[in-house]
Protein backbone atom coordinates (compact mmCIF):
# COMPACT_ATOMS: atom_id res chain seq x y z
CA UNK A 1 0.00 0.00 0.00
CA UNK A 2 1.32 3.43 -0.87
CA UNK A 3 1.38 5.98 1.88
CA UNK A 4 -1.22 8.74 1.45
CA UNK A 5 -0.60 12.31 2.69
CA UNK A 6 -2.17 15.58 1.54
CA UNK A 7 0.31 18.19 0.36
CA UNK A 8 -1.44 20.76 2.58
CA UNK A 9 -0.60 18.61 5.60
CA UNK A 10 2.98 18.34 4.44
CA UNK A 11 2.98 22.14 4.17
CA UNK A 12 1.69 22.59 7.71
CA UNK A 13 4.35 20.26 9.08
CA UNK A 14 7.17 21.75 7.05
CA UNK A 15 6.18 25.25 8.09
CA UNK A 16 6.28 24.35 11.77
CA UNK A 17 9.74 22.83 11.36
CA UNK A 18 10.88 25.88 9.44
CA UNK A 19 9.54 28.15 12.17
CA UNK A 20 11.50 26.21 14.75
CA UNK A 21 14.72 26.57 12.79
CA UNK A 22 14.26 30.19 11.70
CA UNK A 23 13.06 33.10 13.79
CA UNK A 24 12.32 35.23 10.75
CA UNK A 25 9.54 32.95 9.47
CA UNK A 26 6.12 34.55 9.92
CA UNK A 27 2.79 33.17 8.74
CA UNK A 28 -0.41 34.88 7.66
CA UNK A 29 -3.79 33.38 6.90
CA UNK A 30 -7.25 34.65 6.01
CA UNK A 31 -9.56 32.70 8.29
CA UNK A 32 -8.71 29.32 6.78
CA UNK A 33 -5.82 28.23 8.98
CA UNK A 34 -7.53 24.95 9.79
CA UNK A 35 -7.84 24.11 6.11
CA UNK A 36 -4.52 25.46 4.84
CA UNK A 37 -2.79 23.82 7.83
CA UNK A 38 -1.06 27.00 8.93
CA UNK A 39 -2.98 26.44 12.17
CA UNK A 40 -0.24 24.12 13.33
CA UNK A 41 2.33 26.92 13.10
CA UNK A 42 -0.14 29.30 14.75
CA UNK A 43 -0.42 27.02 17.75
CA UNK A 44 3.30 26.66 18.18
CA UNK A 45 4.27 30.26 17.38
CA UNK A 46 1.25 32.45 18.13
CA UNK A 47 3.36 35.62 18.19
CA UNK A 48 4.57 34.99 14.64
CA UNK A 49 1.18 34.11 13.21
CA UNK A 50 -1.23 36.75 11.94
CA UNK A 51 -4.79 35.93 11.15
CA UNK A 52 -5.93 38.71 8.84
CA UNK A 53 -9.57 37.76 8.84
CA UNK A 54 -11.39 37.34 5.55
CA UNK A 55 -9.36 39.91 3.64
CA UNK A 56 -7.07 38.44 1.02
CA UNK A 57 -5.88 41.76 -0.41
CA UNK A 58 -4.81 42.94 3.02
CA UNK A 59 -3.28 39.51 3.66
CA UNK A 60 -0.94 39.96 0.71
CA UNK A 61 -0.20 43.63 1.44
CA UNK A 62 0.65 42.94 5.07
CA UNK A 63 2.92 40.09 4.00
CA UNK A 64 4.76 42.56 1.76
CA UNK A 65 5.29 44.92 4.70
CA UNK A 66 6.71 42.08 6.78
CA UNK A 67 8.94 41.01 3.88
CA UNK A 68 10.45 44.44 3.33
CA UNK A 69 11.23 44.49 7.05
CA UNK A 70 13.34 41.36 6.79
CA UNK A 71 10.82 38.69 7.73
CA UNK A 72 10.06 35.72 5.50
CA UNK A 73 6.27 35.67 5.31
CA UNK A 74 4.27 32.64 4.21
CA UNK A 75 0.75 33.79 3.31
CA UNK A 76 -1.93 31.17 2.83
CA UNK A 77 -5.56 30.82 1.91
CA UNK A 78 -7.47 28.89 -0.75
CA UNK A 79 -5.89 29.04 -4.22
CA UNK A 80 -8.95 30.58 -5.80
CA UNK A 81 -8.95 33.55 -3.38
CA UNK A 82 -5.19 33.95 -3.06
CA UNK A 83 -4.53 34.10 -6.80
CA UNK A 84 -7.80 35.71 -7.78
CA UNK A 85 -8.97 38.17 -5.15
CA UNK A 86 -5.46 39.40 -4.41
CA UNK A 87 -4.07 39.21 -7.95
CA UNK A 88 -3.41 42.89 -8.34
CA UNK A 89 -1.79 43.14 -4.92
CA UNK A 90 0.44 40.25 -5.93
CA UNK A 91 1.26 42.00 -9.20
CA UNK A 92 1.98 45.46 -7.80
CA UNK A 93 3.36 44.83 -4.34
CA UNK A 94 4.86 41.33 -4.53
CA UNK A 95 6.12 40.76 -8.07
CA UNK A 96 6.99 44.24 -9.32
CA UNK A 97 9.12 45.15 -6.27
CA UNK A 98 10.40 41.54 -6.04
CA UNK A 99 9.16 41.22 -2.45
CA UNK A 100 10.29 38.13 -0.61
CA UNK A 101 6.76 36.80 -0.08
CA UNK A 102 5.84 33.11 -0.19
CA UNK A 103 2.26 32.55 -1.28
CA UNK A 104 1.28 28.99 -0.44
CA UNK A 105 -2.24 28.35 -1.62
CA UNK A 106 -4.19 25.31 -0.60
CA UNK A 107 -7.20 23.63 -2.22
CA UNK A 108 -5.90 23.92 -5.76
CA UNK A 109 -7.83 22.26 -8.57
CA UNK A 110 -11.16 20.44 -8.73
CA UNK A 111 -10.36 17.78 -6.14
CA UNK A 112 -11.59 20.30 -3.56
CA UNK A 113 -14.73 18.31 -4.32
CA UNK A 114 -18.15 19.03 -2.88
CA UNK A 115 -17.69 22.78 -2.37
CA UNK A 116 -18.00 23.17 -6.13
CA UNK A 117 -16.91 25.69 -8.72
CA UNK A 118 -16.65 28.77 -6.47
CA UNK A 119 -13.92 27.03 -4.48
CA UNK A 120 -12.18 25.09 -7.23
CA UNK A 121 -9.20 26.93 -8.62
CA UNK A 122 -8.67 25.94 -12.25
CA UNK A 123 -6.93 29.15 -13.33
CA UNK A 124 -4.51 30.06 -10.51
CA UNK A 125 -1.44 28.76 -12.31
CA UNK A 126 -2.24 30.83 -15.39
CA UNK A 127 -2.80 33.91 -13.23
CA UNK A 128 0.51 33.48 -11.42
CA UNK A 129 2.57 32.30 -14.37
CA UNK A 130 1.91 35.47 -16.35
CA UNK A 131 3.48 37.67 -13.68
CA UNK A 132 7.11 38.72 -14.21
CA UNK A 133 9.43 37.76 -11.32
CA UNK A 134 7.08 35.03 -10.08
CA UNK A 135 8.17 31.45 -9.44
CA UNK A 136 5.34 28.91 -9.64
CA UNK A 137 5.56 25.46 -8.07
CA UNK A 138 3.11 22.55 -7.75
CA UNK A 139 4.57 19.79 -5.58
CA UNK A 140 3.48 16.31 -6.62
CA UNK A 141 3.55 14.72 -3.18
CA UNK A 142 4.17 15.32 0.50
CA UNK A 143 7.93 14.81 0.34
CA UNK A 144 8.29 17.22 -2.55
CA UNK A 145 6.18 19.77 -0.67
CA UNK A 146 8.36 19.41 2.42
CA UNK A 147 11.44 20.14 0.37
CA UNK A 148 9.82 22.93 -1.61
CA UNK A 149 8.95 24.82 1.57
CA UNK A 150 12.55 24.62 2.72
CA UNK A 151 13.95 25.58 -0.68
CA UNK A 152 11.64 28.56 -1.17
CA UNK A 153 12.60 29.82 2.29
CA UNK A 154 16.20 30.02 1.11
CA UNK A 155 15.26 31.54 -2.24
CA UNK A 156 14.84 35.32 -2.09
CA UNK A 157 11.88 36.45 -4.17
CA UNK A 158 8.20 35.92 -4.89
CA UNK A 159 6.93 32.35 -4.99
CA UNK A 160 3.52 30.76 -5.50
CA UNK A 161 3.14 27.18 -4.29
CA UNK A 162 -0.03 25.19 -4.87
CA UNK A 163 -1.14 22.58 -2.33
CA UNK A 164 -3.99 20.10 -2.56
CA UNK A 165 -6.78 19.26 -0.17
CA UNK A 166 -6.83 15.48 -0.40
CA UNK A 167 -4.55 12.70 0.61
CA UNK A 168 -2.44 11.65 -2.36
CA UNK A 169 0.16 8.92 -2.82
CA UNK A 170 3.68 9.62 -1.62
CA UNK A 171 5.96 9.24 -4.64
CA UNK A 172 9.35 10.35 -3.39
CA UNK A 173 11.64 9.15 -0.65
CA UNK A 174 14.14 11.04 1.44
CA UNK A 175 16.78 10.60 -1.25
CA UNK A 176 14.76 12.82 -3.57
CA UNK A 177 16.07 16.34 -4.06
CA UNK A 178 13.95 19.25 -5.24
CA UNK A 179 15.52 22.11 -7.15
CA UNK A 180 13.64 25.17 -8.43
CA UNK A 181 13.34 25.00 -12.21
CA UNK A 182 14.57 21.43 -12.50
CA UNK A 183 12.10 18.85 -13.77
CA UNK A 184 12.07 15.39 -12.25
CA UNK A 185 12.58 12.92 -15.06
CA UNK A 186 11.16 9.57 -14.02
CA UNK A 187 11.82 8.00 -17.38
CA UNK A 188 12.25 9.23 -20.93
CA UNK A 189 10.03 7.21 -23.27
CA UNK A 190 10.70 6.49 -26.93
CA UNK A 191 7.04 6.42 -27.97
CA UNK A 192 5.54 9.24 -25.95
CA UNK A 193 6.40 11.41 -22.97
CA UNK A 194 3.96 12.71 -20.37
CA UNK A 195 4.79 15.98 -18.69
CA UNK A 196 2.68 16.34 -15.56
CA UNK A 197 2.39 18.34 -12.35
CA UNK A 198 0.70 17.95 -8.97
CA UNK A 199 -1.62 15.02 -8.47
CA UNK A 200 -1.41 14.21 -12.19
CA UNK A 201 2.15 12.93 -11.78
CA UNK A 202 1.01 9.80 -9.99
CA UNK A 203 -1.75 9.19 -12.55
CA UNK A 204 0.81 9.63 -15.32
CA UNK A 205 3.08 7.05 -13.74
CA UNK A 206 0.11 4.68 -13.61
CA UNK A 207 -0.73 5.40 -17.25
CA UNK A 208 2.87 4.75 -18.32
CA UNK A 209 2.83 1.47 -16.39
CA UNK A 210 -0.33 0.39 -18.21
CA UNK A 211 1.14 1.32 -21.58
CA UNK A 212 4.31 -0.60 -20.83
CA UNK A 213 2.19 -3.74 -20.52
CA UNK A 214 1.09 -3.07 -24.08
CA UNK A 215 4.63 -2.57 -25.27
CA UNK A 216 4.49 1.18 -25.45
CA UNK A 217 7.45 3.08 -24.04
CA UNK A 218 5.93 6.09 -22.28
CA UNK A 219 8.05 8.43 -20.20
CA UNK A 220 6.97 10.63 -17.30
CA UNK A 221 8.34 13.97 -16.24
CA UNK A 222 7.24 15.78 -13.09
CA UNK A 223 7.34 19.45 -14.00
CA UNK A 224 6.87 20.68 -10.44
CA UNK A 225 8.30 24.09 -11.25
CA UNK A 226 5.90 25.56 -13.80
CA UNK A 227 7.92 28.77 -13.88
CA UNK A 228 10.75 29.04 -14.67
CA UNK A 229 10.01 25.99 -16.78
CA UNK A 230 12.70 23.41 -17.50
CA UNK A 231 12.83 23.84 -21.27
CA UNK A 232 15.78 21.54 -21.60
CA UNK A 233 13.84 18.62 -20.11
CA UNK A 234 10.87 19.32 -22.38
CA UNK A 235 13.00 19.39 -25.51
CA UNK A 236 14.90 16.27 -24.53
CA UNK A 237 11.63 14.43 -24.07
CA UNK A 238 10.25 15.76 -27.36
CA UNK A 239 13.36 14.73 -29.19
CA UNK A 240 13.20 11.22 -27.78
CA UNK A 241 9.53 10.50 -28.49
CA UNK A 242 8.32 13.12 -30.98
CA UNK A 243 5.02 13.08 -29.10
CA UNK A 244 4.13 14.91 -25.88
CA UNK A 245 1.23 14.83 -23.44
CA UNK A 246 0.73 17.30 -20.65
CA UNK A 247 -1.41 16.49 -17.62
CA UNK A 248 -2.61 19.06 -15.10
CA UNK A 249 -5.43 19.65 -12.65
CA UNK A 250 -5.99 23.08 -14.14
CA UNK A 251 -7.44 24.71 -17.21
CA UNK A 252 -5.61 23.72 -20.39
CA UNK A 253 -5.40 27.47 -20.98
CA UNK A 254 -2.44 29.23 -19.42
CA UNK A 255 -1.04 26.51 -17.19
CA UNK A 256 1.44 23.67 -17.63
CA UNK A 257 -0.01 22.65 -21.01
CA UNK A 258 0.41 26.14 -22.35
CA UNK A 259 3.91 26.50 -20.94
CA UNK A 260 5.02 23.24 -22.57
CA UNK A 261 3.31 24.16 -25.84
CA UNK A 262 5.15 27.48 -25.88
CA UNK A 263 8.48 25.74 -25.44
CA UNK A 264 7.72 23.16 -28.13
CA UNK A 265 6.28 25.49 -30.75
CA UNK A 266 9.28 27.77 -30.67
CA UNK A 267 11.90 25.06 -30.60
CA UNK A 268 10.77 21.63 -31.63
CA UNK A 269 7.15 21.37 -32.76
CA UNK A 270 5.91 17.80 -32.27
CA UNK A 271 2.37 16.44 -31.90
CA UNK A 272 1.06 17.23 -28.45
CA UNK A 273 -2.15 16.95 -26.43
CA UNK A 274 -3.15 18.63 -23.20
CA UNK A 275 -4.99 16.66 -20.56
CA UNK A 276 -6.64 19.15 -18.23
CA UNK A 277 -9.84 21.04 -17.66
CA UNK A 278 -11.24 22.07 -21.01
CA UNK A 279 -12.05 25.74 -20.49
CA UNK A 280 -14.85 25.26 -17.97
CA UNK A 281 -15.63 25.76 -14.32
CA UNK A 282 -15.62 22.93 -11.81
CA UNK A 283 -18.68 21.46 -10.15
CA UNK A 284 -19.71 19.68 -6.95
CA UNK A 285 -19.00 16.02 -6.48
CA UNK A 286 -16.64 13.59 -4.83
CA UNK A 287 -13.02 14.16 -5.86
CA UNK A 288 -12.76 10.73 -7.55
CA UNK A 289 -16.02 11.35 -9.41
CA UNK A 290 -14.77 14.73 -10.54
CA UNK A 291 -11.50 13.34 -11.83
CA UNK A 292 -13.52 11.00 -14.05
CA UNK A 293 -16.03 13.70 -14.98
CA UNK A 294 -13.29 16.08 -16.13
CA UNK A 295 -11.27 13.30 -17.82
CA UNK A 296 -8.25 13.56 -15.53
CA UNK A 297 -7.67 9.88 -14.72
CA UNK A 298 -4.75 7.61 -15.61
CA UNK A 299 -7.02 6.12 -18.24
CA UNK A 300 -7.65 9.52 -19.81
CA UNK A 301 -3.93 10.21 -19.92
CA UNK A 302 -3.36 6.86 -21.59
CA UNK A 303 -6.11 7.54 -24.13
CA UNK A 304 -4.57 10.88 -25.02
CA UNK A 305 -1.13 9.31 -25.29
CA UNK A 306 -2.36 6.66 -27.73
CA UNK A 307 -4.03 9.36 -29.75
CA UNK A 308 -0.96 11.56 -29.96
CA UNK A 309 1.22 8.62 -30.97
CA UNK A 310 -1.08 8.11 -33.97
CA UNK A 311 -0.46 11.71 -35.03
CA UNK A 312 3.27 11.30 -35.32
CA UNK B 1 8.82 81.54 17.09
CA UNK B 2 7.53 78.02 17.53
CA UNK B 3 10.12 75.30 17.70
CA UNK B 4 9.76 71.56 17.79
CA UNK B 5 12.29 69.42 19.58
CA UNK B 6 12.73 66.05 17.97
CA UNK B 7 15.36 63.83 16.40
CA UNK B 8 19.01 64.71 16.05
CA UNK B 9 19.86 66.63 12.91
CA UNK B 10 16.22 67.47 12.36
CA UNK B 11 15.20 71.03 11.57
CA UNK B 12 13.48 72.75 14.44
CA UNK B 13 12.93 76.20 13.05
CA UNK B 14 9.48 76.48 11.52
CA UNK B 15 10.53 79.27 9.19
CA UNK B 16 13.38 77.17 7.91
CA UNK B 17 10.96 74.29 7.32
CA UNK B 18 8.61 76.60 5.47
CA UNK B 19 11.45 77.66 3.29
CA UNK B 20 12.36 74.05 2.56
CA UNK B 21 8.74 73.34 1.60
CA UNK B 22 8.81 76.33 -0.73
CA UNK B 23 11.99 75.03 -2.35
CA UNK B 24 10.46 71.58 -2.67
CA UNK B 25 7.46 73.06 -4.49
CA UNK B 26 9.72 74.99 -6.85
CA UNK B 27 11.85 71.96 -7.62
CA UNK B 28 8.98 69.59 -8.12
CA UNK B 29 7.28 71.96 -10.53
CA UNK B 30 10.50 72.42 -12.49
CA UNK B 31 10.87 68.69 -12.61
CA UNK B 32 7.29 68.19 -13.80
CA UNK B 33 7.54 70.80 -16.54
CA UNK B 34 10.78 69.26 -17.68
CA UNK B 35 9.19 65.81 -17.80
CA UNK B 36 6.14 67.15 -19.62
CA UNK B 37 3.77 64.93 -17.66
CA UNK B 38 3.03 63.88 -14.08
CA UNK B 39 0.87 64.71 -11.10
CA UNK B 40 0.96 68.33 -10.05
CA UNK B 41 -2.06 68.86 -7.78
CA UNK B 42 -1.57 66.01 -5.34
CA UNK B 43 2.18 66.61 -5.10
CA UNK B 44 1.66 70.23 -4.09
CA UNK B 45 -1.11 69.44 -1.61
CA UNK B 46 1.11 67.05 0.35
CA UNK B 47 4.33 69.08 0.17
CA UNK B 48 4.12 70.51 3.69
CA UNK B 49 3.23 67.14 5.23
CA UNK B 50 6.11 65.27 3.62
CA UNK B 51 8.54 68.12 4.34
CA UNK B 52 7.56 68.05 8.02
CA UNK B 53 8.10 64.29 8.10
CA UNK B 54 11.48 64.15 6.38
CA UNK B 55 13.02 67.35 7.71
CA UNK B 56 11.70 67.47 11.25
CA UNK B 57 9.97 64.34 12.41
CA UNK B 58 11.48 61.16 11.02
CA UNK B 59 14.70 59.50 12.09
CA UNK B 60 16.53 58.64 8.90
CA UNK B 61 19.97 58.82 7.35
CA UNK B 62 20.42 59.72 3.68
CA UNK B 63 23.88 58.16 3.79
CA UNK B 64 22.43 54.88 5.00
CA UNK B 65 19.00 54.42 3.40
CA UNK B 66 18.56 50.93 4.85
CA UNK B 67 19.49 51.92 8.42
CA UNK B 68 17.55 49.43 10.55
CA UNK B 69 16.32 51.97 13.08
CA UNK B 70 15.02 54.49 10.56
CA UNK B 71 11.42 55.61 10.63
CA UNK B 72 9.64 54.39 7.51
CA UNK B 73 7.57 56.44 5.10
CA UNK B 74 5.27 54.80 2.58
CA UNK B 75 3.69 56.92 -0.13
CA UNK B 76 0.46 55.03 -0.66
CA UNK B 77 -0.72 57.73 -3.08
CA UNK B 78 2.15 56.84 -5.37
CA UNK B 79 1.21 59.36 -8.04
CA UNK B 80 2.72 62.03 -5.78
CA UNK B 81 6.09 60.58 -6.83
CA UNK B 82 7.42 64.00 -7.93
CA UNK B 83 7.03 65.22 -4.36
CA UNK B 84 8.72 62.16 -2.88
CA UNK B 85 11.64 62.38 -5.33
CA UNK B 86 12.14 66.08 -4.67
CA UNK B 87 12.11 65.57 -0.91
CA UNK B 88 14.53 62.63 -1.12
CA UNK B 89 16.89 64.65 -3.30
CA UNK B 90 16.64 67.65 -0.98
CA UNK B 91 17.55 65.33 1.93
CA UNK B 92 20.60 64.19 -0.02
CA UNK B 93 19.60 60.64 -0.96
CA UNK B 94 20.64 61.43 -4.52
CA UNK B 95 21.79 64.41 -6.54
CA UNK B 96 19.16 66.97 -7.44
CA UNK B 97 20.29 66.94 -11.07
CA UNK B 98 18.72 63.48 -11.35
CA UNK B 99 15.30 65.08 -10.86
CA UNK B 100 15.45 66.15 -14.49
CA UNK B 101 15.33 62.48 -15.58
CA UNK B 102 11.80 62.00 -14.24
CA UNK B 103 9.73 59.60 -16.38
CA UNK B 104 12.51 59.10 -18.94
CA UNK B 105 13.53 55.73 -20.29
CA UNK B 106 15.99 54.02 -17.91
CA UNK B 107 15.54 56.68 -15.23
CA UNK B 108 15.48 55.59 -11.60
CA UNK B 109 12.69 58.12 -11.21
CA UNK B 110 9.87 56.12 -12.71
CA UNK B 111 6.42 57.62 -13.24
CA UNK B 112 5.41 56.02 -9.96
CA UNK B 113 7.91 55.07 -7.22
CA UNK B 114 9.95 51.95 -7.95
CA UNK B 115 11.86 50.67 -4.92
CA UNK B 116 14.02 48.37 -7.00
CA UNK B 117 15.34 51.24 -9.08
CA UNK B 118 15.54 53.65 -6.16
CA UNK B 119 16.28 51.84 -2.87
CA UNK B 120 15.55 54.87 -0.67
CA UNK B 121 11.91 54.33 -1.62
CA UNK B 122 10.54 51.80 0.88
CA UNK B 123 8.11 50.10 -1.50
CA UNK B 124 6.83 50.57 -5.05
CA UNK B 125 3.39 52.16 -5.16
CA UNK B 126 1.08 53.60 -7.79
CA UNK B 127 -1.87 51.27 -7.58
CA UNK B 128 -3.99 53.01 -4.98
CA UNK B 129 -5.25 51.34 -1.83
CA UNK B 130 -2.29 49.11 -1.04
CA UNK B 131 0.04 51.23 1.09
CA UNK B 132 -1.75 50.95 4.41
CA UNK B 133 -1.63 47.13 4.38
CA UNK B 134 2.09 47.28 3.65
CA UNK B 135 2.66 49.86 6.39
CA UNK B 136 0.81 47.54 8.78
CA UNK B 137 3.17 44.71 7.86
CA UNK B 138 6.17 46.93 8.58
CA UNK B 139 4.63 48.02 11.89
CA UNK B 140 3.89 44.40 12.84
CA UNK B 141 7.50 43.52 12.12
CA UNK B 142 8.62 46.42 14.30
CA UNK B 143 6.43 45.16 17.14
CA UNK B 144 7.80 41.62 16.78
CA UNK B 145 11.35 42.91 17.04
CA UNK B 146 10.47 45.42 19.76
CA UNK B 147 12.04 47.99 17.45
CA UNK B 148 11.60 51.68 18.17
CA UNK B 149 11.04 52.97 14.65
CA UNK B 150 7.72 54.47 13.59
CA UNK B 151 5.86 53.92 10.35
CA UNK B 152 4.22 56.74 8.39
CA UNK B 153 1.94 56.27 5.44
CA UNK B 154 0.30 58.93 3.28
CA UNK B 155 -3.02 58.28 1.58
CA UNK B 156 -5.15 60.35 -0.74
CA UNK B 157 -8.70 61.07 0.37
CA UNK B 158 -10.09 59.61 -2.85
CA UNK B 159 -7.85 56.62 -2.32
CA UNK B 160 -9.79 55.68 0.81
CA UNK B 161 -12.64 54.64 -1.48
CA UNK B 162 -10.65 51.45 -2.06
CA UNK B 163 -11.96 48.48 -0.08
CA UNK B 164 -8.50 47.28 0.86
CA UNK B 165 -7.94 50.47 2.85
CA UNK B 166 -10.73 49.41 5.19
CA UNK B 167 -9.42 45.87 5.48
CA UNK B 168 -6.13 47.45 6.52
CA UNK B 169 -7.91 49.89 8.83
CA UNK B 170 -9.29 46.90 10.76
CA UNK B 171 -5.91 45.19 10.83
CA UNK B 172 -4.06 48.21 12.28
CA UNK B 173 -6.61 48.61 15.06
CA UNK B 174 -6.88 44.87 15.72
CA UNK B 175 -3.14 44.53 16.16
CA UNK B 176 -2.96 47.79 18.14
CA UNK B 177 -0.34 49.30 15.86
CA UNK B 178 0.48 52.42 17.85
CA UNK B 179 3.83 52.57 16.06
CA UNK B 180 1.89 53.45 12.91
CA UNK B 181 0.65 56.87 11.90
CA UNK B 182 -1.37 57.30 8.74
CA UNK B 183 -2.10 60.64 7.15
CA UNK B 184 -4.87 61.46 4.72
CA UNK B 185 -4.17 64.29 2.31
CA UNK B 186 -7.70 65.66 2.56
CA UNK B 187 -7.65 67.92 -0.49
CA UNK B 188 -11.24 67.01 -1.40
CA UNK B 189 -10.48 66.39 -5.06
CA UNK B 190 -9.84 63.24 -7.06
CA UNK B 191 -9.72 62.85 -10.88
CA UNK B 192 -13.30 63.04 -12.06
CA UNK B 193 -14.38 65.72 -9.64
CA UNK B 194 -14.72 66.39 -5.93
CA UNK B 195 -14.57 63.46 -3.56
CA UNK B 196 -17.95 64.54 -2.25
CA UNK B 197 -19.67 64.24 -5.62
CA UNK B 198 -17.79 61.17 -6.93
CA UNK B 199 -18.03 59.00 -3.80
CA UNK B 200 -18.36 60.71 -0.47
CA UNK B 201 -16.06 59.51 2.30
CA UNK B 202 -17.88 61.49 5.00
CA UNK B 203 -18.16 61.34 7.92
CA UNK B 204 -14.45 60.71 7.64
CA UNK B 205 -13.52 61.28 11.29
CA UNK B 206 -16.36 59.10 12.57
CA UNK B 207 -15.45 56.34 10.16
CA UNK B 208 -11.85 56.05 11.30
CA UNK B 209 -12.84 56.40 14.94
CA UNK B 210 -15.42 53.67 14.47
CA UNK B 211 -12.68 51.48 13.03
CA UNK B 212 -10.74 51.89 16.27
CA UNK B 213 -8.30 54.63 15.35
CA UNK B 214 -7.18 57.71 17.20
CA UNK B 215 -8.07 60.55 14.82
CA UNK B 216 -6.49 63.99 14.71
CA UNK B 217 -7.61 66.73 12.34
CA UNK B 218 -5.12 69.36 11.36
CA UNK B 219 -4.28 72.05 8.83
CA UNK B 220 -2.08 70.19 6.34
CA UNK B 221 -0.30 73.37 5.27
CA UNK B 222 0.69 74.60 8.72
CA UNK B 223 3.97 72.85 9.45
CA UNK B 224 3.89 73.62 13.17
CA UNK B 225 0.42 72.13 13.44
CA UNK B 226 1.41 69.11 11.36
CA UNK B 227 4.34 68.50 13.69
CA UNK B 228 2.27 68.80 16.81
CA UNK B 229 -0.21 66.31 15.34
CA UNK B 230 2.65 63.91 14.56
CA UNK B 231 4.00 64.33 18.09
CA UNK B 232 0.60 63.80 19.63
CA UNK B 233 0.18 60.63 17.55
CA UNK B 234 3.38 59.25 19.00
CA UNK B 235 2.03 59.58 22.54
CA UNK B 236 -1.12 57.55 21.88
CA UNK B 237 -0.70 53.94 22.97
CA UNK B 238 -2.76 50.90 22.03
CA UNK B 239 -4.15 52.19 18.75
CA UNK B 240 -2.99 53.58 15.44
CA UNK B 241 -3.42 57.26 14.66
CA UNK B 242 -4.98 58.79 11.57
CA UNK B 243 -4.17 62.41 10.87
CA UNK B 244 -6.73 64.01 8.60
CA UNK B 245 -4.69 66.80 7.08
CA UNK B 246 -6.93 69.42 5.49
CA UNK B 247 -5.20 70.62 2.37
CA UNK B 248 -5.74 72.39 -0.92
CA UNK B 249 -4.93 70.52 -4.09
CA UNK B 250 -2.32 72.48 -6.05
CA UNK B 251 -1.39 74.48 -2.93
CA UNK B 252 1.13 77.26 -3.39
CA UNK B 253 0.28 78.29 -6.93
CA UNK B 254 -2.91 80.27 -7.47
CA UNK B 255 -3.60 78.90 -10.96
CA UNK B 256 -3.47 75.28 -9.73
CA UNK B 257 -5.17 75.64 -6.36
CA UNK B 258 -8.44 73.74 -6.03
CA UNK B 259 -8.46 72.90 -9.74
CA UNK B 260 -9.35 69.32 -10.48
CA UNK B 261 -7.86 69.51 -13.98
CA UNK B 262 -4.33 69.91 -12.56
CA UNK B 263 -4.46 66.45 -11.00
CA UNK B 264 -2.47 64.66 -13.62
CA UNK B 265 -0.88 67.23 -15.90
CA UNK B 266 2.45 68.97 -15.69
CA UNK B 267 2.70 72.76 -15.83
CA UNK B 268 3.50 74.23 -19.22
CA UNK B 269 6.55 76.50 -19.46
CA UNK B 270 4.27 79.54 -19.19
CA UNK B 271 2.49 78.13 -16.16
CA UNK B 272 5.83 77.33 -14.58
CA UNK B 273 6.89 80.97 -15.00
CA UNK B 274 3.78 82.12 -13.15
CA UNK B 275 4.29 79.50 -10.47
CA UNK B 276 7.92 80.39 -9.89
CA UNK B 277 7.06 84.07 -9.62
CA UNK B 278 4.53 83.32 -6.92
CA UNK B 279 6.71 80.87 -5.03
CA UNK B 280 9.85 82.99 -5.23
CA UNK B 281 8.07 86.15 -4.19
C1 LIG C 1 -6.15 51.22 -8.04
C2 LIG C 1 -6.06 52.48 -8.80
N1 LIG C 1 -7.14 52.93 -9.47
C3 LIG C 1 -7.06 54.07 -10.18
C4 LIG C 1 -5.91 54.78 -10.25
C5 LIG C 1 -5.81 56.04 -11.10
N2 LIG C 1 -5.72 57.22 -10.23
C6 LIG C 1 -4.55 57.84 -10.02
S1 LIG C 1 -4.67 59.12 -8.96
C7 LIG C 1 -6.34 58.90 -8.81
C8 LIG C 1 -7.13 59.83 -7.95
C9 LIG C 1 -6.59 59.85 -6.57
O1 LIG C 1 -7.32 60.74 -5.76
P1 LIG C 1 -6.81 61.03 -4.31
O2 LIG C 1 -6.54 59.76 -3.61
O3 LIG C 1 -7.76 61.94 -3.66
O4 LIG C 1 -5.38 61.69 -4.55
P2 LIG C 1 -4.99 63.22 -4.69
O5 LIG C 1 -6.23 64.00 -4.95
O6 LIG C 1 -4.39 63.59 -3.40
O7 LIG C 1 -4.01 63.31 -5.81
C10 LIG C 1 -6.76 57.82 -9.58
C11 LIG C 1 -8.17 57.38 -9.68
C12 LIG C 1 -4.80 54.28 -9.54
N3 LIG C 1 -3.61 54.89 -9.58
N4 LIG C 1 -4.91 53.15 -8.81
Amino acid sequence: MVEMIATRDAYGNALTELGTAHQDVVVLDADLSGSTKTGKFAKKFPERFFNMGISEQDLVGTAVGLAISGKVPFASTFAVFESGRAWEQIRQSVCYPFSNVKLVASHGGITVGEDGASHQSVEDIALMRVLPNMTVIIPADAEEMRQVINVVYDYRGPVYVRAGRNKTPVIYGKDYQFKIGKAVVHHIGKDVNIIAAGIMVYFSLQAAEEMKKEGIDAGVINMSTIKPIDKEAILKAAEASRAIITAEEHSVIGGLGSAVAEALVENLPVPMMRVGIQDRFGTSGKPEELLKYFCLTAEDIKKAAMEVIKRK
Amino acid sequence: METVKETEGAKTDINELKDIARRIRINLLRMLTNAGSGHTGGSLSAADIVTALYFAKMKHDPKNPKWEERDRFILSKGHAAPLLYTVLAECGYFDKSELMTLRRLSSRLQGHPDCKALPCVEISTGSLGQGLSIANGVALSGKLDKALFRVYVLLGDGETQEGQVWEAAMTAAHYKLDNLCAIIDRNRLQIDGTVEEIMSIEPVVDKWEAFGWNVIETDGHDIAKILSALNEAEKVKGKPTMIIAHTIKGKGVSIFEGKVEYHGIAPTKEELEIALKELEA
